[in-house]
């Protein structure tokens, strides 16, 4: 066996919390990393695997310090290094690619300058030769317009496109090891895919040794070599990517895989024929109107919708694609431009404030992110009881026991109503808000990405949640999301949206087979599967660049990324195809999409 | 073309100066009117009789309604020619160029040593952010915000002036022979006006670059092998130096106020003192054009941080 190149020995960091005492984060950590080998650290949120990878740096965030134990990489001790030492070390011995590279590119600096930084500042290259080996790492990286990229500002390139240029700057010292903290959480799953691509040509073209930081176990399967599994600061299981994968040994091992496993689809309770909710033609968008009432950026288009009662429709789409602005138009928060919103067959007025009392209370909302949805300052108890004497009119005490029911009713105990929110977990936070928006007793429940900012095994939990409510209650909820296989779970029927259009409609079963809009394709093979190889193997590798998916006046907006389109889709907009369980906005045949 | 949206933006924040200076120019004439007594009183003083009164109102056209006035003096302004004072006869224009010279001369002298002297201090004070010198530094910050800049020129007066004498209590430029007459004579008031405007200053830099130290960029500069002096002058100041711009803008445009006070305590013959005499005497043609010259001076500064700030952003500047 040969030395690692990297190694952590008994590795323990410590925060000073508020109150000035110690706060272990992480406890006892051991792993190395041989030559070559792309390691995964993976665990949910709090498992301090961001620290870790952060202390191969020698680096500990604001607040932390490494308290013992040792840090090797490269024959050098990190642990005990100076702060010149560590300079020196940091981008030229160890890089770092960080999650959102968004935010980790200077806003005021060209990107030229940001990714040849490394090399001018530890001296490897000359400008001359480091913008040209930046030049050939974007041809690498399959960045669009090599040449030119780097004379950009962050601002005007798109999210996948700055986290492999982010990738561009870590490698440009040729590094021995290269540190990916959550490099793709951030993206679109059609984009996560390409970025994933390159990466991992890149790495592989280069020989580089990487510790790859993700809460995925489908992204790692495509990446890592092996696998450490983190919980509370510290190893629970390291091994090989396949023995990880199919043959779990440690308990909490077990249970990650299981939650990153397809989960099988809730039997759906009959549902009522009739519509609850019709959406007819709504056009929606920003920054004012044309002389014709349309909107001057249009965000929905032409949007048909229904939703019966007691059903669960998925609206699934790239992140832009209109899903959250359609749940605000149906809230009222968004007015739309044209187009009639039916609520049990009568017109509901397209703003919240000329909306009455029974008609607000029949549609609710839950808000994507839990922590601000929620005042800080008043008590979850204070927070239910709300809704309670708005709605219902319900004096203090029939209050109280109401929220111990509806408490009761989201899984949490009744104790929690006089706590603050800052007081609860992520998962606890989004329970709250569900029991917030269900103290209406609300006909339709809009959820708006409820699960995407938990940890996968939280997620999954209240997930279940909603499906029982949904049996128990007979809700109706349009779930948006970004995540398909949520959308699988959970939904009787799937609306698919590009661009602000809708480009299909189908049953959750029907999702499996047959034929479909070729974006539809193109977002179902971008989904990593739970094992190796998919990656090299899976359809949507070779599918034409994301970024910039805009609505087109004319003809079809999925045309520049089609790989069946023909000429009348630049011209005409795409005829409604219809077969049995499916509505398909497409030119082309019914056969041809189906592949026969 | 990336100039011709940047030209229209710049365009319109100028545009918008013009249409404040409008309304300024308005509500100091209205204020004016509402002021009790007018300029015939002044002058008449005890010996004014009603028919002496209505004689001198009606020469100096004082009988005229207020519209009529103002749109006088308004033309009179924008053709350069803003009339004559009504005590002295002298052409407004006149009087105040001599002292404008020494107004800005003492407003110039305090913006050049508060200025870089505060940004210095911010910036250490943001990256020594939590030691001994931040808080000294914050401490100090408050405690000279909270006193009022004419206890601080007086302080000083009494201290080097009466107890120590070591500068002269009183500054005029009359006495100004050499670069050591004017450390002398200017050292009080700079010193008071400075203390004033800097506090404010070394505030915002400090909050502004901490803002700036805290982002997912410095951290990844550090990760980069950036030195903490690169990280703070290349990584973090560009992106700080917006709100700074407008901070500076905001200090500098209360130093206009504070000229005034320290003007008269050290007697210095700038145009600050000149428009409290006017005040005193409602000599309006005089009061209103120094009004003016102080609002321009005001839009000047906080429109150029505007467009400091939009240059300074690369969002704004290519599009």
């Amino acid at each position: 066996m040969t030395a690692p190149l990297a190694r952590i020995d008994h590795l323990r960091i410590t925060a000073t919390g508020e109150d000035g005492c110690e706060i272990v984060i992480v406890p006892d950590a051991t792993l190395s990393v041989a030559p070559g080998e792309v390691l995964a650290l993976i665990g949910e949120s709090g498992s301090g695997k961001t620290t870790i990878a952060l202390s191969l740096l020698g680096y500990a965030r604001p607040g932390c310090q490494i308290a013992g134990g040792t840090i090797e990489v490269a024959g050098q001790r990190l642990d005990t290094a100076s702060a010149e030492e560590l300079r020196s070390i940091r981008g030229r011995t160890v890089a770092y690619v960080a999650q959102s590279a968004a935010a980790a590119f200077n806003p005021s600096l060209t990107i030229m300058a940001q990714v040849i930084e490394p090399a001018l500042i530890h001296g490897t290259l000359d400008r001359a030769a480091a913008e040209t080996k930046a030049k050939d790492l974007f041809r690498r990286l399959a960045l669009p317009d090599p040449e030119g990229v780097g004379d950009r500002y962050p601002h005007q390139v798109s999210g996948g496109q700055l986290q492999r240029l982010m990738a561009a700057m870590a490698l440009i010292t040729d590094p021995k090891l290269v540190i990916f903290d959550e490099p793709t959480t951030a993206l679109d799953v059609t984009t996560q895919i390409e970025v994933l691509k390159a990466f991992k040509d890149a790495v592989r073209d280069l020989g580089t040794t990487a510790v790859y930081v993700t809460h995925d176990l489908s992204v790692v399967a495509q990446i890592a070599d092996r696998i450490a599994v983190l919980k509370g600061g510290e190893v629970q299981e390291l091994g090989t990517t396949e023995q990880i994968l199919f043959a779990p040994t440690h308990d909490y091992s077990r249970a990650l895989v299981a939650a990153a496993a397809p989960r099988t689809p809730a039997v759906a309770p009959a549902v009522e024929e009739k519509p609850l909710l019709d959406l007819w033609g709504v056009v929606a968008g920003y920054g004012g109107t044309n002389h014709d009432g349309s909107p001057r950026v249009k965000i929905l288009d032409g949007i048909d919708v229904s939703i019966r009662r007691g059903q669960v429709l998925g609206v699934i789409g790239e992140s832009g694609c209109g899903k959250s602005t359609l749940a605000r138009v149906v809230a009222g928060l968004h007015a739309p431009t044209a187009g009639r919103i039916l609520l049990d067959g009568t017109p509901l007025p397209p703003v919240v404030r000329r909306r009455s009392r029974d008609e607000l209370r029949r549609v609710q909302m839950v808000f994507q992110s839990a922590d601000t949805a929620l005042n800080p300052a008043v008590s979850v108890g204070a927070a239910i009881a709300r809704p309670l004497a708005f709605y219902h009119g319900m004096d203090r005490a029939s209050a109280r026991a109401e929220v111990a029911r509806l408490l009761d009713l989201v899984r949490l105990p009744a104790a929690l109503a006089d706590r603050l929110p800052g007081e609860l977990s992520g998962g606890q936070k989004q329970r709250v808000n569900l029991a917030r928006a269900l103290a209406a007793r609300p006909d339709l429940l809009l959820c708006d990405e409820v699960t995407s900012a938990l940890d996968p095994v939280v997620a999954e939990a209240v997930l279940d949640l909603l499906i029982e409510l949904r049996r128990e209650l007979g809700l109706a909820y349009m779930f948006i999301t970004h995540d398909l296989e949520i959308v699988r779970a959970i939904s009787d029927d799937v609306l698919v949206l590009y661009a602000g259009r809708v480009a299909e409609r189908v049953t959750r079963d029907g999702l499996r087979h047959g034929a479909h809009h070729p974006y539809t394709r193109l977002l179902t093979a971008s989904v990593p599967e739970l094992r190796p190889g998919w990656l090299e193997e899976t359809p949507a590798r070779d599918a034409a660049a994301a970024g910039g998916a805009r609505m087109r006046d004319m003809g079809c907006s999925f045309l520049p990324r089609c790989p069946k389109a023909v000429d009348a889709c630049a011209a005409e907009m795409p005829p409604m195809l219809i077969e049995d369980d499916r509505r398909i906005f497409c030119h082309r045949s019914v056969d041809t999409l189906a592949g026969r | 073309m990336t100039l011709s949206p940047l030209v229209s933006l710049i365009g319109r924040r100028v545009g918008a100066s013009l249409v404040t200076l409008l309304f300024v120019s308005l509500a100091v004439f209205g204020i004016a009117q509402l002021m009790e007594g007018d300029v015939a009183e002044a002058i008449l003083g005890q010996s004014a009789t009603p028919e002496a009164l209505a004689g001198l109102r009606a020469a100096m056209h004082l009988d005229q309604p207020a519209w009529e006035r103002y749109l006088e003096w308004a033309t009179g302004v924008l053709t350069g020619d803003p009339g004559r004072s009504l005590i002295t006869g002298l052409p407004v224009w006149e009087m105040i160029a001599a002292r404008l010279g020494n107004s800005l001369t003492l407003a110039g002298l305090t913006a050049l040593v508060s200025v870089p002297l505060a940004l210095l201090l911010g910036i250490v004070a943001a990256v020594k952010r939590g030691t001994a010198f931040d808080r000294t530094i914050s401490i100090a910050t408050i405690g000279i915000v909270s006193v009022p800049e004419f206890l601080i020129a007086t302080l000083a007066v009494m201290l080097f002036a009466v107890t120590l004498r070591w500068l002269p209590a009183l500054s005029s430029t009359r006495d100004v022979h050499s670069t050591w007459d004017l450390v002398r004579v200017f050292a009080m008031p700079v010193f008071s006006l400075a203390c004033f405007v800097m506090a404010q200053m070394v505030r915002m830099t400090r909050a502004a670059v901490i803002d700036a130290l805290d982002t997912s960029y410095a951290e990844a500069a550090r990760l980069k092998g950036c030195s903490p002096a690169r990280v703070v002058l290349r990584h973090a100041l560009p992106n700080a130096i917006g709100p700074i711009a407008n901070a500076i803008a905001l200090s500098l445009s209360t130093l206009l106020g504070g000229v005034i006070v320290v003007e008269i305590i050290f007697n210095y013959p700038g145009v600050a003192r000149l428009m409290v005499d006017a005040v005193a005497t409602r000599d309006l043609p005089l009061v209103q054009t120094v009004a003016v010259i102080f609002c321009i001076a005001y839009l000047l500064l906080v429109t150029t941080a505007d467009v400091v700030a939009i240059l300074a952003n690369p969002r704004l500047r290519h599009r």
